[in-house]
């Protein structure tokens, strides 16, 4: 009787050893250690990985300090919008990582999309979370004349500009073309009669009232180079790791965070679509995002490819300062791959965790029901999914969302 | 056999089936360790011998880049006339490349330019050539591993 007692107590701590092992292992191979690959990881995410900021060739004032000035006095100026009242910056708020932390965006009217933060924009080779436009001057230009966003049109802003901002325009631009005589309110894209001014505008006049809207999308687009990614406490343990030397201070990682990073570059597979210095492989993803009831049916990227590739302001158009073959996103985008039906733009994750709502028309309210969504990975309303639905305990969910807090500058002490 | 033994093939077991699921968790989207990276192939029928290189050979993820294809035939010929069409994606994920390569520029001596790559993940990549030329058609498939 003794011996089976000692003998099945024997048993219980032997499998309570082997158990404690095989977590450690689960956990993550030896404790503190990370292997080889880990480390290679763990290095390709730190900001200091971020390559030096993308050439725009077909913006010739991208870099030019005038235009980024003017381009910062433009961002924030409400008189550049139908009724005075609207700027890039009522969405785009500089301390609200240039978002606004609603569902869908709202100018003059409600939009169908979720704010988008802008640090970083200029590394990404596509805007939006469809990715119609190719480049930041491009894309400035569509807020601009959306009846719902600032409700303006191009006429007017041309009006705008030389009676209020003549002398910056012209120092950057040169002259700006004579608009006496024009009227007041015209456009392409505005309402029936506001298109049939511009109809009756010669064509040679329209070029020049073009030109000045062009120039107006890329002096902003010059500032928004500007608005860069802060670095973190998980940028800082990055460092450290790359360096090979132990995370020191702030940098250093609780059990729960080691347990989120490990599930974020391996079983949970995030770094595949969440990769590089950005946590975005600037591409395009169906990850069974649901489709709103009460918004019109989205088709992502596979619309925005055709949108792209038709933009009067593109890369290959006559206002862009590029020669064509500069232009290698547009000429080489992939047209008809079926995989970019409700395929959305991998965000970035650095700040994601103090700004819910999540997804492209802000689906999600809160973080735990993002991880929620990556464990279930629904079918999608369309196309196909690329998620495959994960195993994960509580704490492991809790263990992702630590490590995605790492990467928000809020959450690190400043100095 | 003793209590004691029966223990340790219970435990042994215990432990290489630990081993085992760590082992499929860890790398289930590594690639293959056998993976052929070679970059000079024969196409599948053997009609042809394709050599491919980087034009920039520091070339990152996520970069848009160009590729040089070198094809000449089985005995060795450069084969000038080629057309070209490119392919390929991760095996691993499902998906094709984000990209639509072409070849852009044919530079003599079979050397092709092929433009406009990218690999927007890191990973197992397959990058497959589809060439026809006077000696028929016939195809290759490239292993990357970034
Ligand atoms: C009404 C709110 C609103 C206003 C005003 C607004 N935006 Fe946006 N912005 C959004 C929304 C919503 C999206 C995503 C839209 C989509 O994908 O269709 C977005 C997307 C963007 C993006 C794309 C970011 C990326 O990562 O792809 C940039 C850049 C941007 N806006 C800059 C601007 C600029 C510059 C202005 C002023 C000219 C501006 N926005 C005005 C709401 C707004
Ligand atoms: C297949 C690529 C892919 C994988 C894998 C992936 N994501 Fe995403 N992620 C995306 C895309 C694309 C979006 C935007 C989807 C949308 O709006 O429809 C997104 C959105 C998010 C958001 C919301 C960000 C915002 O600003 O709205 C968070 C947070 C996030 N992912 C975290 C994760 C985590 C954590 C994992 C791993 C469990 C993960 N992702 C795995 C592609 C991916
Ligand atoms: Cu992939």
């Amino acid at each position: 009787m003794s011996r089976s007692t000692s003998a099945s107590s024997m048993v219980r701590r032997a499998l309570s050893g082997v158990v404690f092992a095989a977590l450690l292992v689960l956990a993550g191979c030896s404790g503190d250690e990370f292997t080889d690959a880990e480390r290679a990881t763990i290095a390709s995410l730190s900001l200091d990985q971020l390559p030096p900021l993308p050439a725009d060739p077909s913006n010739r004032v991208a870099d030019d300090r005038l235009a980024a000035a003017f381009g910062a006095t433009l961002f924030f100026e409400p008189r550049l919008s139908g009724h005075g009242d609207v700027s890039c910056s009522t969405c785009h708020q500089i301390d609200r990582q240039f978002q606004d932390d609603r569902p869908l965006g709202r100018g003059v009217g409600l939009t169908d999309r979720r704010t988008m933060p802008l640090a970083g924009v200029a590394w990404s080779p596509w805007q939006f979370w469809d990715g119609r436009k190719d480049s930041l001057w491009a894309q400035a230009l569509g807020p601009l004349e959306d009846a719902r966003e600032h409700g303006g049109n191009r006429t007017a802003y041309a009006h705008f500009i030389t009676t209020s901002l003549k002398d910056r325009y012209e120092r950057i631009f040169g002259p700006l073309p004579d608009l006496s005589g024009i009227p007041q309110n015209a456009g392409p894209l505005g309402n029936a009669e506001e298109r049939a001014v511009w109809e009756s505008i010669s064509e040679a006049k329209r070029a020049e009232i073009d030109t000045v809207f062009a120039n107006i999308g890329k002096s902003i687009a010059a500032f928004e180079r500007s608005i860069r990614h802060e670095e973190t406490r998980f940028d800082r343990f990055a460092k450290a790791i790359a360096a090979g030397e132990t995370p020191q201070g702030d940098a250093a990682l609780d059990e729960s965070e080691r347990l989120g990073l490990r599930l974020f570059i391996g079983r949970a597979n995030c770094v595949t679509c969440h990769a590089g210095p950005r946590f975005s492989d600037e591409h395009f993803h169906n990850t069974g995002v649901p489709q709103p009831p009460e918004l019109p049916e989205d088709s992502g990227r596979a619309a925005g490819i055709p949108k792209a590739l038709a933009d009067p302001f593109n890369c290959l158009s006559r206002h862009s300062d590029a020669k064509p073959e500069q232009c290698g996103e547009l000429r080489f985008v992939a047209k008809d791959d079926h995989a970019m039906l409700r395929a959305f733009k991998t965000p970035s994750l650095r700040g994601a965790v103090s700004r819910p709502p999540y997804m492209h028309s802000g689906q999600i309210a809160t973080i735990e029901d993002v991880i929620d969504h990556y464990a279930a990975a629904p079918r999608p309303p369309k196309g196909e999914s690329e998620l495959k639905p994960l195993t994960l305990s509580e704490p492991e969910k809790q263990a992702l969302v630590a490590f995605l807090k790492m990467l928000d500058p809020r959450t690190s002490p400043v100095n | 056999m003793g209590l004691k033994g029966k223990i340790g093939i219970a435990l042994g077991a215990v432990v290489i089936a630990v081993a085992a699921a760590v082992g499929y968790m860890m790398f289930v989207m590594a690639p293959p360790s056998d993976l052929d990276l070679a970059r000079s192939k024969k196409t599948a029928k053997g009609l042809y011998a394709v050599e491919i290189a980087p034009e920039n050979p520091a070339f990152e993820r996520n970069m848009l880049h160009g590729w040089i294809a070198t094809v000449k035939t089985a005995d060795g010929v450069a084969v000038e006339d080629a057309q070209i069409t490119v392919d390929g994606g991760m095996p691993q994920h499902g998906h094709g490349l984000p990209t639509a390569p072409q070849v852009t520029a044919a530079l003599g001596d079979g050397r092709y330019r092929i433009e406009g790559v990218r690999f927007n993940m890191s990973g197992w990549w397959e990058f497959k050539l589809h060439v026809s030329a006077a000696a028929g058609e016939d195809d290759v498939t490239f292993n990357l591993s970034l």
